[in-house]
């Protein structure tokens, strides 16, 4: 591990002006951050420790419900407002890393968890997200849990959060602090970054900018559903995983958002595929025309191309869920 | 003063004495817990890597970055000015992978000489771990790199070698396979994998004067000796090796690892104890693996289930010039009847990490994919798996005409077929299906030979009523603190908390070491032949036969006589040494362990996940010496089985070999939501073949499990997966050709 500085933030003004420093990082829970600097794909020379600032709080507010970017994973998902509104959330987070984990990891962390990709944890491998430039070794290597959606030639790598997956379902936003005192709030949709040529750059955070928290408009109602499928049945990340938010009325289709994990670099989601969905009545033909949207740009790397089938099988099986009628569903 | 005395037993034959029944103690085969359980549960245990010693520096190993070629420069220079760091070891001892077991003979060749990606080049020394890591990280090399390297066992350019005694034909089996009514012919595959043992491997070195003083991540420390000392080039009394306690091995620490040789050379070159520390990716890639294998199984059968033919070709792989090769037909000869016989065995040449025993070498993968053909065969032949099987049980050795020492198969069968509810299994595919879930039943026979090895130990009867165990035997988490405090309490006639155990120090009497499940019935038989010979001078004492002699709470019984045993001391304590030493036992009689798994499956419809249910497993080992860590063996075997089937891949990346998933996070051991509840149930039995009437435990669930859970996924959804373990996108394509066809 290389050295580095560690400065404990006593606010958020002090950890801002401490970020403006070059080569500084903040460290919330450090589940994912402390593995990456021992094996050193991340080398901070300065971390600003920002997980004693007072950003625990969830509220309900009119617009919707604030959650602190310091929540923990585990707070999160117990929560009782949480798990009364927005259950879909509750259960992705209950679906991913372990216990010890989601006491430690925050909310504003998680979405800024790093890929899994092998190549990137590899120091001794090339790859254009650790080191612009380097090539990707994934593109012909092993590449079981890579992206078929929206890859690019420098970066085939997917975002590893269940937690993003259902907040980009939910409509989320994402609240941002710069140092001088700006704040600006970004929907997640347009938080994360497709890999194109600069894979290394995976958010539209600015240097030295700060999640302060994540806000989610007000539950729709309807049916929440988050299925991940996995290679074990826990303690694995998503090859798939899909977060619905649906809500029938009169037998149609009234409100759908769908959100993907395990596909592509980010959370995805497609309006087209919604599109389809609305005042519509659920059949096997609509379900299956919904995955032909979906996957109709869908490109497999060779070891990932069950992804396809998969993502076909398991939005089916979620759809029909989410919409069969009460006393129906299994 | 202290009387010494020797008892040693050369194991030629059967022995029908079971002395240890007629014993009066009452400890032993009893659930005793470990006596140094509470240590470890509250991190008091001290394992090699928490070891600190003053002046204690750290060392890394530096990662060979080419598959195949020479080092030709180490940039030191830039490295020895980062801070903290001392060193840069670049030397002709190093060595490049782990040792065999059961050697005394280290890994071959120079550290300088690159034969697989991720082979350790040299060791960085500094003051912290984290200093000595960072430096590794960035030291340069430069490599002369000879391309086109075979890297996988199917590669054209992988040289394969048949070695002349692994081959194998008795009568004629194409013949015999023309002929048969059922024939089965399948190839199958298991990966490569990973011992994976929660303790990284490790070492600390201190130098004394001119000897090594090595705490080391090990579970035969007497051969490990021979090994440091051999590599180091010097004599092995001149090296101490401590193990107290080994946090799992699973084969990957039967010999030494590089970061054992590095330690010990960096410590002699500054002067100062160095620690290594292997990170989990290097734990994972600079020891062992299990070689992955492709197997061809052909079995014919007349119309009732009689095996006419057992033909067993596979094809393992290994580093080139390495003798071991996964024994995978290692039970295929004498587990089923068969006339006809054929047995194939290839090594193919590739620059992978070195391959070496992983928990059950041979059976672990053989028994499972000949079990799986088995179950191919019941389909084909529409007959009750279990029926099949037992309609092929030998009677003697096939070939050779031996006696089993004894055979549980049968009885293994039947019972564990009537405890797990087997004939609530239906017979017909895709015949139950709950929501989404296809749910099946699938079996089968569990074998793994038996063996001992070579062991002493040292136990001191005190004037004080107690009793000292001693051997540098070790506890890898398989229970040998207990185990032989329970032979020596039961011996002795002791209550357990009068008896001491102390393990893994060489400076003890050698033993067997912890390793082919041999550990519990080697050493644990010199712990009773030590005990048998105090045993006699105390009879000697009390003027009766040794077998009349009750012992019991510390006093000695004899005739309606009762004294305390200090009486019979003459005042001193009295010691013997135990030695079992392997006989012609093992050519007079085929032993082997018998069991057999059985497991309830869901699959889903929809995603081809699956997830194990319910699953039973029926072991026949002999005498159990510890009904609660014999259990516990019996569960992680068939755990390991999940693991076979399900999840478990170490991936080598096709372009240069090196190992893909290199830690926890994505080489999948099964987790605790993956491991369903699990029955096991003994069948107890006193094989009179084996010393203490007990055989080992420690790898015949592994063999052969993971095969009931392929079978039963079939049973289940029709899907019949050959290639293990059997990822979601292999029983997805099943389900999506199924579900076409079904269109």
């Amino acid at each position: 591990m290389r050295a580095f500085d560690y400065i404990r933030a006593g606010s958020c003004k002090d950890a801002l002006a401490e970020a403006e420093t070059p080569g500084t990082a903040f460290i919330a829970g450090g589940t994912n951050l402390l593995d990456l600097m021992k094996h050193e794909v991340m080398t901070p020379a300065r971390l600003v420790d920002i997980s004693r600032l007072d950003l625990r709080g969830i509220t309900l507010t009119d617009a919707g419900l604030r959650i602190g970017a310091m929540v923990s994973n585990s707070d999160l998902a117990a929560d009782p407002l949480v798990r009364r509104h927005w259950p879909l959330l509750s259960r992705a987070l209950l679906a991913g890393a372990s216990g010890q984990l989601r006491n430690k990891a925050t909310t504003g962390g998680n979405l800024l968890q790093r890929t899994r990709c092998y190549y990137f944890y590899d120091t001794a491998m090339q790859c254009n997200k650790r080191e612009p430039g380097s090539g990707c070794a994934a593109i012909g290597g092993f590449n079981r849990i890579h992206a078929i959606l929206g890859a690019s030639d420098a970066c085939i790598a997917t975002h590893p959060s269940d937690m993003a997956v259902a907040l980009r379902a939910l409509s989320a936003e994402v609240e941002l602090l710069a140092a001088g005192g700006g704040r600006r709030q970004v929907p997640l949709a347009a938080f994360y970054r497709l890999p194109g040529d600069t894979p290394h750059v995976e958010t539209v955070l600015e240097p030295g900018e700060m999640i302060a928290a994540v806000l989610l408009p007000p539950a729709e109602g309807g049916r929440q559903i988050y299925r991940k499928v996995r290679d074990r049945a826990s303690y694995a990340f998503a090859l798939v995983s899909v977060a619905a938010c649906l809500r029938m009325e009169t037998g149609r289709i009234a409100a759908a958002a769908l959100a993907f994990g395990g596909l592509a670099h980010m959370p995805w989601r497609s309006a087209e595929l919604e599109g389809a969905l609305i005042g519509e009545a659920p059949s096997p033909a609509l379900f299956d025309h919904a995955a032909d949207l979906l996957l109709a740009e869908a490109k497999g790397q060779g070891d990932n191309d069950f992804k396809i089938p998969l993502a076909r099988r398991t939005l089916a099986a979620v759809l029909a869920e989410a919409t069969a009628e009460e006393g129906a569903r299994a | 003063m202290t009387r010494e005395m020797t008892h040693a037993m050369t194991h030629d034959g059967p022995d029908t004495d079971h002395r240890l029944d007629g014993m009066a103690q009452g400890v032993l085969g009893r659930p005793e817990p470990r006596p140094e359980g509470a240590l470890k549960v509250t991190g008091r245990a001290v394992y090699t890597g928490d070891q600190q010693v003053a002046g204690m520096v750290h060392g890394a190993l530096v990662r060979a970055t080419i598959t195949r070629g020479r080092v030709t420069t180490l940039h030191s220079a830039p490295v020895l000015e980062m801070p903290g760091v001392l060193a840069v070891i670049d030397d002709a001892r190093l060595v490049r992978f782990s040792g065999q077991g059961a050697t005394t003979k280290p890994p071959a060749g120079d550290a300088a000489e690159v034969v697989y990606h991720g082979q350790p080049v040299a060791l960085v020394v500094a003051e912290t771990l984290e200093q000595a890591r960072h430096a590794a990280l960035r030291l340069r090399v430069d490599y002369a790199e000879e391309p086109g390297a075979a890297t996988g066992p199917e590669e054209p350019a992988a040289e394969v070698e048949l070695p002349e005694k692994k081959q194998s034909v008795t009568g004629e089996p194409d013949a015999a396979l023309e002929a048969a009514d059922a024939v089965i012919d399948r190839i199958y595959r298991t990966s490569s994998m990973s011992s994976a043992p929660m303790e990284p491997h490790a070492s600390l070195a201190e130098w004394q004067g001119g000897k090594l003083v090595l705490h080391s991540t090990l579970q035969m420390l007497a051969s490990a000796q021979g090994q440091v000392a051999a590599a180091l080039g010097i004599e092995a009394e001149d090296v101490r090796v401590l193990a107290p306690h080994v946090g799992g091995g699973f084969g990957s620490k039967l010999g030494i690892s590089p970061e054992t040789v590095a330690a010990a050379i960096a410590a002699q070159r500054l002067g100062r104890p160095v620690s290594v520390v292997c990170s989990r990716p290097q734990s994972m890639e600079t020891t062992s693996r299990r070689s992955e294998t492709l197997q061809r199984i052909q079995l014919g059968a007349d119309d009732e289930g009689r095996l006419t033919m057992i033909g067993h070709e596979a094809l393992v792989s290994n580093l080139p010039g390495q003798k071991f090769s996964e024994p995978v037909q290692q039970a295929t000869p004498f587990t089923y009847e068969a006339a006809h016989r054929r047995v194939v065995h290839r090594v193919a040449r590739v620059h992978r990490l070195l391959c070496a025993s992983v928990r059950a070498p041979g059976e672990s993968v053989g028994a499972t994919a000949f079990e799986c053909a088995m179950d191919e065969l019941a389909d084909k032949l529409g007959m009750c798996p279990v029926a099949l099987r037992l309609r092929n049980i030998p009677k003697l050795e096939p070939g050779t005409g031996r006696p089993f020492s004894s055979h549980k198969l049968a009885e293994a069968l039947t019972t564990g077929a009537r405890r797990f509810g087997w004939e609530h299994r239906h017979a017909s595919l895709r015949a139950r299906r709950e929501g989404e879930w296809w749910i099946g039943m699938g079996m089968s026979s569990l074998v793994r030979v038996n063996t001992v090895m070579e062991a002493k130990a040292r136990v001191t009867l005190s004037l004080e009523g107690s009793a000292l165990v001693e051997t540098d035997m070790t506890d890898i988490g398989t229970g040998s603190y207990a185990i032989l405090t329970q032979i020596a309490a039961e011996m002795l006639g002791l209550p357990m908390g009068s008896v001491e155990t102390v393990l893994g120090d060489t400076d003890l009497p050698a033993s067997s070491g912890s390793g082919g499940s041999f550990g519990a019935a080697s050493t644990g038989s010199a712990v009773y032949l030590a005990c048998l010979e105090l045993r006699s001078k105390l009879a000697e004492a009390m003027g009766c036969p040794e077998p009349e002699l009750t012992l019991k709470d510390g006093h000695a019984i004899h005739d309606n006589r009762k004294v305390p045993l200090a009486t019979l001391m003459g005042g001193a304590a009295m010691q013997a040494e135990g030695h079992l030493i392997p006989g012609e036992a093992e050519d007079k009689a085929r032993q082997a362990t018998w069991g057999a798994a059985f497991a309830e499956v869901g699959v889903n419809a929809v995603t081809g996940e699956i997830r194990v249910r319910r699953m039973l497993g029926t072991f026949a080992i002999g005498r159990v010496l510890n009904a609660q860590t014999a259990r516990s063996q019996a569960l992680g075997g068939m755990i390991w089985g999940i693991g076979m089937a399900l999840t478990e891949e170490l991936v080598h990346d096709a372009r240069d070999g090196h190992i893909v998933n290199r830690d926890l996070a994505e080489y999948h051991v099964p987790v605790n939501a993956d491991v369903p509840a699990l029955e096991v149930h003994f069948i107890e039995e006193r094989d009179d073949w084996a010393p203490m009437q007990a055989k080992g435990i420690g790898e015949l669930g592994i063999c052969g499990a993971g095969a009931a859970i392929v079978n039963a996924v079939h049973n289940a959804c029709g899907v019949r997966v050959r290639s293990l373990p059997m990822t979601v996108d292999k029983v997805l394509a099943g389900l999506v050709e199924i579900d076409a066809e079904a269109q």
